[in-house]
């Protein structure tokens, strides 16, 4: 089993991390865990973690009154949440795990103040958050096109 | 088929006889500019190409290709092929340029998979009696398109006419059988000498009074490299998309499929006509066309006839005639947009 | 080429817009024989002929299958078509997926849409062929769990073994409890060899030139990506000159290209 800091270590979003980086990350991280169904986080709430999936599945989800509609599911290697990185610091989508889900979780907080204790390795966390944003946004974006449809504006 | 005079204009149609030959005219071609002009001798080729090209007979404008009979209440369908139904021909006065186009067309529908009969047809039986230029026009530039003056191949007989004075008089080649047969039956003698220099001198006339030149450079990558280039933007401004440029090229060979039925829905016909990239319902996919902009048509027509034509067909698809430069309203010269992006062509990407 | 007259045998709904019909041919008329990947031209009477994904080629037991989406007046008036009705149909046309040279490999399959349906001859033939290739992937993605074609057959399919096969849609409704995103995530989540694997992809363009970016990062060679691509056909003979991507001719050079062929023209806009 690995340690957490072998486990960040072998991350996409931290893969520019140097290994003292990563320690002093890994520091921060305690591994937990989700029976089927649980709440990593709800919508309104203080978005007070950030978590990596080591192995599981996570719904990204927002209520409407026919049910939750899924945005998009999250899996192993994913991180979740990033909503802590700015102000308000609020939660704005549920995330949900479906089956067992293990992950690595950060207080968010600690991993605040490390960073503006750390600039160096507060610019390098930054970094890393950018270009997983980035992605998503990308990815969001294709999913909003509609591409399956008979025009991508249909 | 022959040149004649009709409606201000050179142009191929039923000939009878030596008569309705245009004796004594010659024209005036700039881009956007095509008139007839009176000759002070009595040439009887004493001009270049006009708006037709021999296309028109081998691949017809309009053709029916097939027709369906559907049988009462849907019980039965069958599709019959139309027959091909055409001439024997007889092309008299075909360019240089047009035997190249001639060549470059077959490349297109004698493949062996799927020759289109209709074309080898017509194609087979025709008999082609070329003419070797003696005076290029302005828009003329097979010289540099390595497709003339000088008719190489492909015909059955090959004229060269001498204008020596009083000595007016054809100097010919014979390319096969059949051109020999026919000359046979023409009062004729074994030329000599003094014909074949004063047949080779009328050659080196032409070849010295091209109207146009294009770049003698590797066309297909200079184009492959340069999609991007914003001489596209600034024809783009002149470009009126009208199509004339495909109507005209000899080898241009787009068409279009009609599917037509009867008011009874018993009887379905499909037809092919001509037709030009363009057009914009000519790219149309589901949700748009994939070319919207008349610049993205352009481009399509310029690469496809000097670039990726080499890549489909094995030759380039220009044979210099200058015809699109003429007809085109708004004297477009695919010569001079080659140079233009030839005189600064976008630097190759960096290898990351 | 000329059409040859067939009989619809059977119809079955797909999507809201998207049929499967089946055909055979008129006593006295040939079955054209049509290879994974393959289309075909199908003509309504009097009305029009379009090209078709050829999503089940015929066997001794099965009839020739085409799925067809309602976009316009031609493929509207085949979408609605019979059991008996006649149409005409030529073909077969184009160029076939790589199965052969994918032998001793792993298959990656990526579908988009009603991409999936000319990959699902292929699919049928790797299924047939099973011990004749190593992994076998099959990525799926579409708007919504309701524009998923082949319902039953991909249930049958998921319950298999010897298939990594996985579906993912752009928006998850409250009955969707799978995975939500664009189908390049399954890609990165897809296990296979990429030094021993090839691909075939098709859907919407704009998917393909993604899909091909996340296998690039999966470091799959271009020259083993195979896409099957789509322009306005007329003749599907290359000689009417409609359906030309830079130099191919979709009809004849394509559907399915490789990659590293076409790669310089997918980047052209407009082209």
């Amino acid at each position: 089993m690995e340690s957490i800091e072998e486990e960040l270590a072998g991350t996409r979003i931290f893969r520019h991390l140097g290994p003292q980086q990563i320690k002093s990350i890994a520091e921060l991280g305690e591994e937990v865990e989700f029976p089927d169904g649980r709440a990593l986080m709800i919508e309104g709430g203080l978005a007070d973690s950030f978590f990596l999936i080591r192995d599981g599945f996570v719904a990204l989800q927002t209520q409407s009154p026919a049910g939750p509609i899924t945005i998009e599911t999250l899996h192993n290697g994913d991180p979740v949440g990033w909503s802590w990185l700015v102000e308000p610091y609020i939660v704005y989508f549920d995330a949900h795990s479906r089956g067992l889900t293990r992950a690595i979780r950060f207080d968010a907080a600690a991993l605040r103040q490390r960073c503006a204790d750390d600039p160096q390795l507060g610019y390098e966390l930054m970094r890393s958050f950018a270009s997983m944003i980035v992605e998503r946004l990308h990815a969001t974006r294709l999913q909003l096109l509609s591409i399956y449809a008979r025009t991508a504006t249909a | 088929m022959g040149p004649t005079v009709h409606d201000g204009a050179i142009v191929y149609r039923n000939v009878h006889s030596a008569t309705d030959l245009p004796i004594g005219w010659g024209d005036e071609q700039e881009g956007g500019r095509y008139r007839l002009r009176r000759r002070e001798d009595e040439a009887v080729f004493g001009y270049a190409v006009g708006p037709h090209s021999w296309k028109q007979f081998l691949h017809p404008p309009r053709l029916r290709l097939w027709r369906a009979r559907r049988g009462d209440n849907g019980a039965g369908l069958e599709f019959t092929e139309e027959p091909t139904d055409a001439p024997r021909y007889a092309f008299f006065g075909v360019r240089s340029c047009e035997l190249h186009a001639i060549a470059i067309q077959d490349r297109v529908f004698l493949p062996s998979a799927n020759p289109d009969q209709s074309y080898a047809v017509r194609r087979e039986d025709a008999l082609l009696v070329a003419v070797n230029c003696g005076e290029p026009s302005g828009t003329c530039f097979c010289s540099s398109m390595g497709t003339g003056p000088k008719a190489s191949s492909g015909y059955d007989l090959a004229l060269t006419e001498v204008l020596d004075g009083g000595n007016h008089r054809f100097v010919i080649e014979v390319g096969s059988e059949l051109g020999a047969l026919v000359v046979a039956d023409v009062p004729h003698r074994l030329a000599e000498e003094v014909d074949e220099r004063d047949a080779a001198k009328v050659t080196a006339h032409a070849i010295e009074h091209m109207g146009r030149h294009m770049p003698e450079v590797d066309l297909r990558a200079l184009l492959y490299a340069n999609y991007q280039h914003p001489r596209w933007d600034d024809v783009a401004e002149r470009c009126l998309t009208c199509g004339n440029c495909t109507m005209v090229c000899p080898t241009c060979f787009c068409t279009s499929v009609e599917d037509t039925a009867d008011l009874n829905g018993e009887e379905a016909e499909r037809w092919r006509r001509w037709e030009s990239c363009f057009s914009i319902q000519f790219s149309h996919v589901t949700g748009g066309e994939t070319r919207r902009s008349p610049r993205s048509r352009y481009r399509q027509w310029m690469t496809h006839k000097l670039a990726t034509w080499i890549d489909q067909f094995g030759t380039s698809g220009c044979v210099g005639c200058g015809r699109c430069i003429t007809w085109c309203p708004v004297g477009i010269d695919i010569t001079e947009e080659v140079s233009a992006i030839l005189s600064d062509p976008i630097p190759p990407a960096e290898t990351s | 080429m000329t059409p040859s007259p067939h009989r619809i045998v059977s119809r079955r709904r797909e999507t809201a817009d998207t049929w499967t019909v089946a055909l055979e041919p008129l006593p006295g008329h040939e079955l054209p024989v049509f290879a994974p990947g393959q289309f075909g031209m199908l003509y309504a009477f009097g009305v029009g002929e379009i090209p078709i994904s050829v999503s089940g080629t015929a066997t001794r037991l099965d009839p020739l299958r085409c799925t067809i989406r309602a976009v316009g007046g031609v493929s509207g008036t085949l979408a609605a078509v019979e059991p008996g009705d006649l149409v005409g149909l030529r073909g077969p046309f184009g160029s076939t997926w790589p199965l052969t040279d994918a032998i001793a490999g792993d298959v990656v399959i990526v579908a988009g849409g009603l991409g999936l349906a000319p990959l699902r001859p292929a699919i049928h033939h790797l299924l047939a062929h099973r011990d004749e290739y190593e992994r076998v992937v099959i990525c799926y993605g579409c708007r919504s769990a309701a524009e998923l074609l082949y319902v039953n057959e991909f249930e049958e399919w998921r319950r298999r073994f010897d298939l990594d096969i996985d579906m993912i849609v752009d928006v998850g409704g409250p009955d969707w409890h799978g995975k939500v995103g664009v189908v390049t995530k399954l890609v990165e989540l897809a296990a296979f060899d990429p030094d021993n694997t090839i691909a075939m992809a098709c859907g919407p363009e704009i998917m393909l030139r993604f899909v091909a970016l996340t296998l690039k990062a999966r470091k799959l060679p271009p020259e083993r990506l195979y896409i099957s691509m789509e322009r306005n056909m007329h003749c599907a003979i290359a000689q009417c000159g409609h359906c030309q991507f830079g130099p191919k001719f979709i009809c004849r050079e394509g559907p399915v290209l490789r990659y590293d062929d076409i790669e310089q023209w997918l980047k052209v806009a407009q082209l």
